[in-house]
């Protein structure tokens, strides 16, 4: 797969995740030059209704991730509820029904370790609002393979327990109100 | 990155844990595997992988520890009950018309799945005339299943899921509370050949109506994939059914052709004719 995208935007939300990505997603133009993959924590009994919610809003391509899929540039991934999200190296998306890690499956963490190690420099990686701690391991994790690390601002955040974790554990994340971080993606992949 | 000495490491051990157990984990998906590794390797308190081949080569009781790190025994009973809805209203109708019925299911772990559909045939009636063939790696996981005990703070679970599944009966006709557990009535086993048996390395070894292998392909590379779903082709007689896990598709397969669309959302497929 040559012709794999050598960039990546991993997203990790919780508590207040749809307002959050209803601010970032639409702002993206249909040809982002890189594949977006993002875990939201929300009740299993809610399944899959994330996708179908934000292809109605969003330029991008949105769907749910099938298991094995290349991973590729203009399209929105949502790791199905009840299963985790890897990235093997390669870009190849990966689900996996191993247990919940930190309460959490899919978990915010085993999507940016796995992203990390994929992507390494190449990979952005966001932390949004949330009410518990997934997301800061892996924000650690994307901040040691050179990748950027962009946390919503606790400030405005509906939750501010998810971005004050993930600043936390990787102080050299960029903090930014919510309705920064879409010019901050399209600038910093307009660099590459 | 893939030449890191940590990757290498790692390598190497699944290539002893093949060459010396036979087990054969080289092609699993790996980022998976990989975290599974690094918390066996955590937990069980080794310095390095190395360290780990060194153990596990000259001593066989690391071997199901390790194995419990690599295979993933996560299950419940009717799992995705909206699936043995499906089993119950559209593939029984044609599993009828069999006079004999031989179901495989291949990955069956603790047996959540086998006695899921052990009960749906009982309620359907089909119980008699089927033989099932309950398959794992996992000697663990086997053994379980052939006891069919589970604990109970599970049970509320699986009799929702049962329920959804559209269940006839109720579940606690089917087991009584002992040994700490639900214990499962054993005649729902009577009729159950457990054998250890490998997607990855074993052959056909029957002609099946009904092929239930789900949450399990979502482990493998897509080479291994396209292997076990070779084998089930093979191993189906014409028209007959193969279940797979609610995230997994044999839309990426080469054997994609050898398939077609029975109830597509529940991933239930159909042998084409040859
Ligand atoms: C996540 S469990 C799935 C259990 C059950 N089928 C379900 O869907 O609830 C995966 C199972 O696959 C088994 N497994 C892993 N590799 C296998 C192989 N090569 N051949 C057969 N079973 C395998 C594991 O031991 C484990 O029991």
């Amino acid at each position: 797969m040559n012709d794999a995208p050598e960039r990546a935007i991993v997203i990790g939300a919780s508590a207040g995740a749809i307002e959050a990505l209803s601010v970032i997603l639409p702002a993206l133009p249909a040809d982002f030059p890189a594949p977006i993959l993002i875990v939201v924590h929300i009740p299993s009994d809610r399944s899959n209704f994330l996708s179908p919610l934000f292809a109605a809003k969003c330029q991008m391509s949105v769907r749910e991730v099938e298991d094995k899929e290349p991973a590729e540039r203009g399209i929105v991934y949502f790791a199905p509820s009840n299963y985790h999200l890897l990235v093997e190296e390669g870009g190849t998306l990966a689900l996996s029904a191993d247990e919940p890690v930190q309460h959490s499956r899919p978990s915010i963490d085993v999507l940016f370790e796995s992203a990390a190690e994929a992507y390494g420099a190449g990979l952005v990686g966001v932390v949004l609002t949330g009410a518990n701690e997934d997301g800061s391991s892996g924000a650690q994790a994307i901040a040691s393979a050179h990748g950027t690390v962009i946390v919503e601002d606790p400030a405005g955040a509906y939750a501010e327990t998810m971005p004050r974790a993930a600043i936390r554990k990787c102080p050299e994340a960029h903090v930014m109100a919510l309705d920064a971080i879409a010019p901050f993606l399209l600038r910093e992949l307009g660099r590459s | 990155m893939s030449d890191s000495i940590e990757d290498i490491e790692m390598r190497l051990l699944l290539e002893a844990i093949h060459l010396r157990y036979h087990y054969d984990f080289r092609h699993y998906a790996q980022a998976s595997v990989r975290r599974r590794l690094r918390q066996a390797k955590k937990q069980l308190q080794f310095d390095t992988f190395s360290a780990m081949q060194e153990a596990l080569l000259h001593d066989e009781t690391m071997l199901s520890r390790i194995l419990g790190y690599l295979t993933v025994q996560v299950s419940e009973m009717f799992r995705d009950p909206s699936f043995f809805l499906a089993i119950r209203e559209k593939v029984v109708p044609h599993l009828r018309t069999y006079p004999s019925l031989k179901v495989w299911i291949a990955g069956c772990s603790g047996g959540e799945e086998l006695h899921s559909y052990a009960i749906l045939f009982r309620e359907e009636g089909l119980e008699d005339r089927t033989i099932f063939y309950a398959t794992d790696i996992s000697p663990d996981a086997l053994e379980t299943a052939a006891r069919g005990i589970y604990s109970l703070d599970r049970i509320a679970g699986f009799t929702e899921n049962h329920r959804a599944a559209g269940g006839k009966t109720s579940l606690s006709d089917y087991y009584s509370t002992g040994y700490g557990g639900a214990v499962f009535d054993k005649t729902l086993r009577e009729r159950v050949v457990f054998s250890d048996h490998s997607l990855v390395t074993d052959a056909v070894f029957a002609e099946m109506h009904l092929i239930s292998c789900r949450n399990v392909l979502i482990y493998f590379d897509r080479t291994l994939q396209d292997r076990a779903l070779g084998l089930f082709r093979d191993s189906l007689v014409r028209n007959g059914f193969l279940g797979l896990g609610a995230k997994e598709s044999i839309r990426f397969s080469d054997h994609a052709s050898s398939f077609s669309d029975f109830a597509r959302t529940e991933k239930i497929y159909q042998r084409r004719e040859p």
